[in-house]
C-alpha cells in the first residue's frame, strides 16, 4: 500500500504531526521557538553530511543539530552574548557553511527547494520507518519526562527543591528537539518546521484550559494541518511544507473565534 | 535533643556566593521531625538564600547540608508562573507528585480554597494563590516542609487560621518544618528554634533566648524585644497558676 506516494506522504505527515504536537507546546511553554529555527537551519549542514557520507539523511541531521545545541549551551557559559544573538549567529552561520558546502558538493543535483520547504515526492518507505520508530521513542522518552518538563516549566526551584532533577529534563528535552527535526525534515522542509512545532500548539492554547488538553488538541490539529495541506498540495501542486503550514494557519485563525466567545461569555 | 533519627535536614556552617557577593555564610541549623525552625531576620539577611540552601536548589555552596528525605513540601517566597502554559489549581496540584483526588481535596479544603479546584491559576487573587500553594505542599503529606513567607497576601483573620493549620500540620503528619515568616506571634507560639540571621547567624535558640539577645534587639529594636517576652510572661503564668513551674 506504500507505493503510492501520496499514501507515504500522507503516513509519514501523520507520523510527524503526532509527534510535533506535544514537543511544540513545551516550545511554546519554554519559549524556544527560536531555539527550534535555530537547530533547523543547522540541519542543512546535516543533509549535506549525509549525501558526502552516505548516510541516512535523519540520522545525520540529528547528529548535527545535536552538536549546535551542545555548542550553544557552551558558548552560553562562556561568553557574554545575550541567548538571541548567539542562536542568530548559529543559525545563519551553519545555513551559510551548509549552502557552502553544497556549491562544493557540484556532482550530487540537490534539490534546494525540497530541503528548505518540504517535498512531499521525495519520500520513501526507509523514511516511513525513520519517522516511525524515532517518533515512537520520541514520545516515550517524552512521556518518561514529562513530570520533571511541565514542573520545571511552570517553576523551576519547585521542580529542583521537591527532587524532580529538572536540568536533566531540560537536557533530554534539548536532544528531543533535535530528534524532532531530524524526522521532519523531509516534509516540511528545514524553514518551517517551527511553524509545524508552534502554529498547531498556539491554535490549542486558544482553545485548552489543562496542558494535557493543549496537547492533545495540538496533535489534533497538527494532524487536520498534514491532511489538509498534502491534498492541497496534491490538487494545487505546491511544496508540501508551505501548503502544511498554511494549513495549521487557517485552524489557527479559527481558533481565535473561540477566544473571542469565551471572552463574551465571560462578559 | 531528639535522636539523630529524626533529623531532616542539617546545615553544616553552609553559605552561598553569587558573583563574589555572599548572600549568606555559616549558616548551621538543623530541622527534626515534628519541629517547627523560624528563620528571622531583616529584608536581604539571607533568609529565603539559606531555605533554597536547605533544599539543595544552591549547588555550589559552602559547607555542606545533610538531607535525609526525599519528601519535601516547599512554598517559595516569589513564583512567577507564565501563562502561555494553560494550569488549574487541580493540574498544579499534581505537579511534582501523583497524588489521590481525596487527598488534593482535603488539602484545598484545609486551607478553604476547595471552590477554587478548576480555576484557572493565572485567575487567582495573590491571596487566593498563596492558600494553594500552601495547599499543594501538604498535599503531598512531606516529611519536610519549607515555607517561605506562606502566607504574604493573605487577610488577616486568614493568616492566624493558616499559622494553626501550619502549626497543626507540624503535630498531625510529624513533619519538620523550616519557616521563614515575619510574624513574631508565630514565631513566639509555634516555634521549637529561632535562627536570626543578618548575612550570617547572629544568634540562635529558642524564641526567648533569642528575644533576650543583645544582638537580635540590636537588628529588631527593642520593642520587638518586648512583644516576644511579653507571651513569655503569659506563657509562665499559666503555668503558675497549675502549680507547675516550667520554663520553655
Amino acid at each position: 500500500m506504500f507505493d503510492d506516494f501520496f499514501i507515504r506522504a500522507l503516513v509519514a505527515g501523520i507520523g510527524v504531526a503526532l509527534v510535533t504536537g506535544p514537543l511544540g507546546c513545551f516550545v511554546v511553554w519554554r519559549r524556544l521557538s527560536y531555539f527550534g529555527d535555530t537547530l533547523a537551519h543547522s540541519a542543512l549542514l546535516g543533509v549535506t553530511m549525509a549525501y558526502t557520507l552516505d548516510l541516512n539523511i535523519a540520522i545525520s541531521v540529528f547528529l548535527i543539530s545535536s552538536i549546535i545545541a551542545l555548542l550553544l549551551i557552551q558558548l552560553q557559559k562562556r561568553t557574554n552574548l545575550p541567548g538571541d544573538a548567539l542562536l542568530g549567529l548559529l543559525a545563519h552561520s551553519s545555513l551559510a557553511v551548509g549552502l557552502v558546502v553544497i556549491g562544493f558538493l557540484t556532482f550530487i543535483r540537490f534539490d534546494i527547494m525540497g530541503l528548505l520547504f518540504g517535498d512531499i515526492l521525495a519520500v520513501t518507505t526507509d523514511d516511513l520507518f525513520v519517522i516511525w520508530t524515532g517518533g515512537a521513542l520520541i514520545l516515550i522518552v517524552l512521556k518518561l519526562i514529562w513530570k520533571p518538563l511541565l514542573a520545571s516549566t511552570v517553576n523551576y526551584e519547585l521542580a529542583e527543591a521537591e527532587g524532580l532533577n529538572p536540568d536533566r529534563a531540560k537536557a533530554i528535552f534539548t536532544i528531543l528537539m533535535a530528534a524532532v527535526i531530524a524526522i521532519s525534515i523531509k516534509m516540511v522542509g528545514l524553514l518551517l518546521i517551527t511553524g509545524m512545532l508552534i502554529i498547531p500548539a498556539a491554535m490549542a492554547r486558544n482553545i485548552s484550559d489543562s496542558p494535557q488538553k493543549m496537547v492533545l488538541f495540538s496533535i489534533i490539529g497538527g494532524l487536520l494541518s498534514v491532511i489538509l495541506g498534502l491534498y492541497s498540495s496534491l490538487e494545487f501542486n505546491t511544496s508540501s511544507g508551505p501548503s502544511i503550514i498554511a494549513a495549521a494557519l487557517i485552524l489557527f485563525i479559527l481558533s481565535l473565534f473561540k477566544i473571542k466567545q469565551s471572552i463574551k461569555l465571560k462578559n | 535533643m531528639n535522636s539523630n533519627n529524626n533529623i531532616l535536614v542539617k546545615l553544616n556552617n553552609a553559605g552561598f556566593r553569587q558573583s563574589e557577593k555572599w548572600l549568606v555564610e555559616g549558616v548551621s541549623l538543623t530541622v527534626e521531625k515534628g519541629k517547627i525552625v523560624t528563620l528571622i531576620g531583616p529584608n536581604g539577611s539571607g533568609k529565603s538564600t539559606t531555605a533554597k540552601i536547605a533544599l539543595g536548589i544552591y549547588k555550589n555552596i559552602e559547607g555542606s547540608v545533610e538531607k535525609y528525605t526525599t519528601k519535601v513540601g516547599y512554598v517559595p517566597q516569589k513564583i512567577s508562573i507564565d501563562w502561555t502554559l494553560p494550569i488549574r489549581v487541580y493540574d498544579f496540584m499534581l505537579l511534582t507528585e501523583t497524588i489521590e483526588d481525596s487527598a488534593i481535596d482535603e488539602a484545598l479544603s484545609l486551607t478553604g480554597v476547595i471552590h477554587l479546584k478548576n480555576k484557572n491559576l493565572g485567575s487567582l487573587s495573590g491571596g487566593e494563590f498563596q492558600r494553594v500553594l500552601i495547599a499543594r505542599a501538604i498535599s503531598k503529606k512531606p516529611e519536610l516542609l519549607v515555607l517561605d513567607e506562606p502566607v504574604q497576601g493573605v487577610d488577616y483573620t486568614g493568616e492566624i487560621a493558616l499559622y494553626e493549620l501550619i502549626k497543626k500540620i507540624s503535630d498531625t503528619l510529624n513533619c519538620g518544618i523550616l519557616l521563614i515568616s515575619h510574624d513574631l506571634h508565630m514565631v513566639m507560639t509555634a516555634t521549637d528554634h529561632v535562627v536570626c540571621l543578618n548575612g550570617h547567624v547572629c544568634c540562635s535558640g529558642s524564641p526567648l533566648d533569642v528575644a533576650k539577645n543583645n544582638e537580635y534587639k540590636a537588628l529588631f529594636g527593642e520593642k520587638a524585644s518586648q512583644i516576644l517576652t511579653t507571651y513569655e510572661h503569659k506563657h509562665d503564668h499559666v503555668h503558675s497558676d497549675e502549680g507547675e513551674i516550667k520554663k520553655n
